[in-house]
């Protein structure tokens, strides 16, 4: 079958739209998924298709979407809840992480939570402070839940329906950014990518770049740059936060011997800091550099465009970052 | 309401009294050491209205409680022996000895569980019940609600949803006076939680004298039969705890209210009735509760005597494998 070229918000719509005709119990709850059409156009005329009873409008009511979510799961549905956008999310992580990711574990198995969190996360477009969180390092820490972060359309239908097919929870974020850049997308109805496992992006054999979703965008420009020098780095797409793929990361860097790590997110108790934390534990022998990070900068979103990009990662960033460590 | 036989009464003496029995010896076996951890919340007290609500449902309905759940899960008809191994955190408890006192389930009693964040349980009933609509099934999901949960976001949130979608759930209001130790009138502006109901557009049930059994079968039988119909409905029942917030309270010092509320206990209130209305009824009686207490020896037994668990057990249902 072909692949479709067509942007990540599609391709999500496409895996959703095939698994909810593929199985009655998989449904969508939540803001604005029916009669508006999605507010990022995701579930854009599902209600026309599915109807009422699986295209749910719900309340802003962030705690019970969430909630009830886990209660339908535990019952045998298979929701598919969105929230807007994760920064709403926060309003749920009592029903996320105390109940979606513990109830299999608390209750010793006797319930399961096939349930799918889906949410828009990132930084930029002046969305300001509050609405501007790229929290996933804040959900991978707690172990039952899953958390994917897709980086490429092909990756977002891919990782979809294997998150939707799976028996456990998964907080699943979508790049704002990312929803209109279009890429390859293979038609077939049963394509999925593996819950935890990553991607080589990019082979390269100086510096391994770990990053995930629109980190992902940021090392691949930063890499053409690079190579221009002839500094060959390898992308390593992590696509989940948990499982994390450490195989993956592992084996780039007993190649390259040096590593950054690219992340749209705050650099304290983060994503660069785990990454850092098991190489130096498991590759200690392999280090010819200390691993640098680039993230966010330390400081809460401003209004002001000039200064709200100064706070974020970006390609050149990445470029410096290697730079240090050559 | 038809009148309700001798056996059905008996039968629901026999598990309040099961209930009382279980929550005495907890108690002792926590004074003792054996049951150990920081939370533990008896049920004793509130017996009728976890018996007469429970006994309104079919076994395909379901429930879900909070943390004072024992009293919910014998009512439930789940056996005391794994109930009592879970108290003492052994293998063979019903969460396997990873859940203790405050989460207690029975997949197979249809029994979702105990949970022990504040009102975190109510959208799980709401989505629970969804999967009734969802299913066309026609059961019902009874919630328990603590009076204290009726202040956070989740009762609102939930009750709520439950109402713009039509679910079938009866939310049922223990109101023992307390959410922890501070009373319904210094945390509710209103104080007839019932009255809830009313801001949600969601059948009013009133409020029912929770020390009497057959009340609250009654009213809960009602509010089920409408649920399974129509909608959502609420019920206050009115009760007591006899033994505090938690089993690690310092100090319980309401000993004139607690008095006062023993004059109506709901195990007396059951009996009394029974012998106004059949004098031969209280031989009966008897038997039962040595029964009863044979079966807690015999689960306090079981659970003394259960392995603990182990490193596998420490790893195992993190995720569902496969």
């Amino acid at each position: 079958m072909a692949d479709k070229n067509i942007p990540m918000r599609e391709a999500l719509r496409m895996a959703l739209r095939e698994e909810m005709i593929r199985d009655e119990s998989v449904f969508v709850m939540g803001e604005e998924v029916g009669a508006w059409q999605g507010t990022h156009r995701v579930t854009r005329g599902f209600l026309q298709e599915f109807g009422e009873k699986r295209v749910r409008d719900t309340p802003i009511s962030e705690m019970a979407i969430a909630g009830a979510a886990v209660g339908a799961a535990m019952a045998g549905l298979r929701p598919v809840a969105e929230i807007m956008t994760i920064n709403f999310a926060f309003l749920s992580l009592d029903a996320i992480i105390n109940h979606a990711a513990k109830i299999h574990y608390m209750f010793n198995g006797q319930f399961k939570v096939p349930l799918v969190i889906r949410a828009a996360s990132g930084w930029g477009d002046q969305a300001t402070a509050t609405h501007s969180h790229t929290p996933e390092p804040i959900f991978a820490h707690f172990p039952g839940l899953y958390v994917g972060c897709p980086a490429t359309p092909r990756d977002a239908k891919g990782m979809l329906k294997a998150s939707i097919r799976d028996d456990n929870p998964v907080l699943f974020t979508e790049s704002i950014a990312l929803y209109p850049k279009p890429g390859p997308v293979p038609e077939d109805e049963d394509f999925l990518l593996p819950i935890g496992k990553g991607d080589i992006k990019r082979e390269g054999k100086h510096v391994t770049l770990v990053t995930y979703a629109r980190g992902v965008e940021w090392s691949l420009q930063a890499a053409e740059q690079l190579a221009k020098e002839g500094v060959e780095c390898e992308v390593v797409d992590l696509r989940w936060l948990r499982p994390l793929d450490t195989d993956l990361i592992f084996e780039s860097f007993k190649k390259t011997n040096r590593a950054v790590v690219v992340e749209e997110s705050l650099p304290h108790y983060s994503f660069g800091s785990e990454i850092a934390a098991q190489i130096q534990e498991n590759m200690f022998d392999y280090m010819d550099a200390p691993v640098k990070r680039v993230s966010a900068m330390d400081v809460p979103l401003p209004y002001a465009k000039e200064i709200e990009l100064m706070a974020l990662p970006n390609a050149q960033k990445v470029v410096d970052a290697v730079r240090e460590i050559l | 309401m038809a009148e309700i036989d001798n056996a059905t009464l008996l039968e629901w003496y026999r598990q309040m009294f099961l209930i009382r029995q279980f929550e005495n010896q907890c108690d002792v076996l926590y004074k003792e050491k054996k049951i150990t951890g920081v939370y533990m919340h008896l049920y004793s007290g509130h017996e009728a209205t976890g018996v007469g609500a429970v006994a309104a449902l079919r076994p395909s309905d379901h429930v879900i409680t909070a943390y004072r759940d024992h009293g919910i899960a014998l009512a439930r008809g789940v056996d005391p022996k794994p109930l009592m191994a879970e108290m003492m955190g052994k293998r063979t408890g019903v969460s396997g000895g990873k859940g203790g006192s405050m989460h207690l389930a029975s997949r197979e009693h249809n029994f979702w569980g105990g949970y022990a964040i504040v009102g975190g349980h109510l959208p799980l009933a709401a989505g629970i019940a969804l999967e009734c609509r969802y299913n066309n099934t026609d059961n019902v999901v009874l919630c328990f609600v603590g009076d204290g949960a009726t202040n956070n976001g989740y009762f609102h949130e939930a009750v709520n949803l439950s109402a713009v979608w039509d679910l079938p759930v009866v939310w049922l209001i223990e109101n023992n006076g307390y959410g922890m130790g501070t009373p319904v009138d210094v945390a509710s502006g209103q104080t007839e939680l019932h009255k809830r109901a009313v801001a949600y557009n969601i059948k009013d049930m009133g409020r029912v004298d929770g020390q009497n059994v057959i009340d609250v079968y009654n009213v809960t039988k009602k509010a089920v039969d409408y649920a399974r119909k129509k909608g959502p409905a609420l019920i206050e029942s009115m009760t007591y705890r006899y033994k505090g917030h938690g089993v690690s309270d310092r100090s319980y010092d309401k000993l004139a209210e607690l008095a006062e509320w023993q004059q109506k206990d709901p195990i007396l209130v059951l009996q009394r009735y029974l012998c106004q209305k059949d004098e031969c009824i209280e031989e009966e009686l008897k038997p039962i509760e040595r029964k009863v207490m044979a079966e807690v020896a015999e689960a306090v037994e079981f659970a003394e005597n259960s392995p603990v668990p182990a490193y596998e057990d420490l790893i195992s249902n993190v995720y569902v494998e496969g």
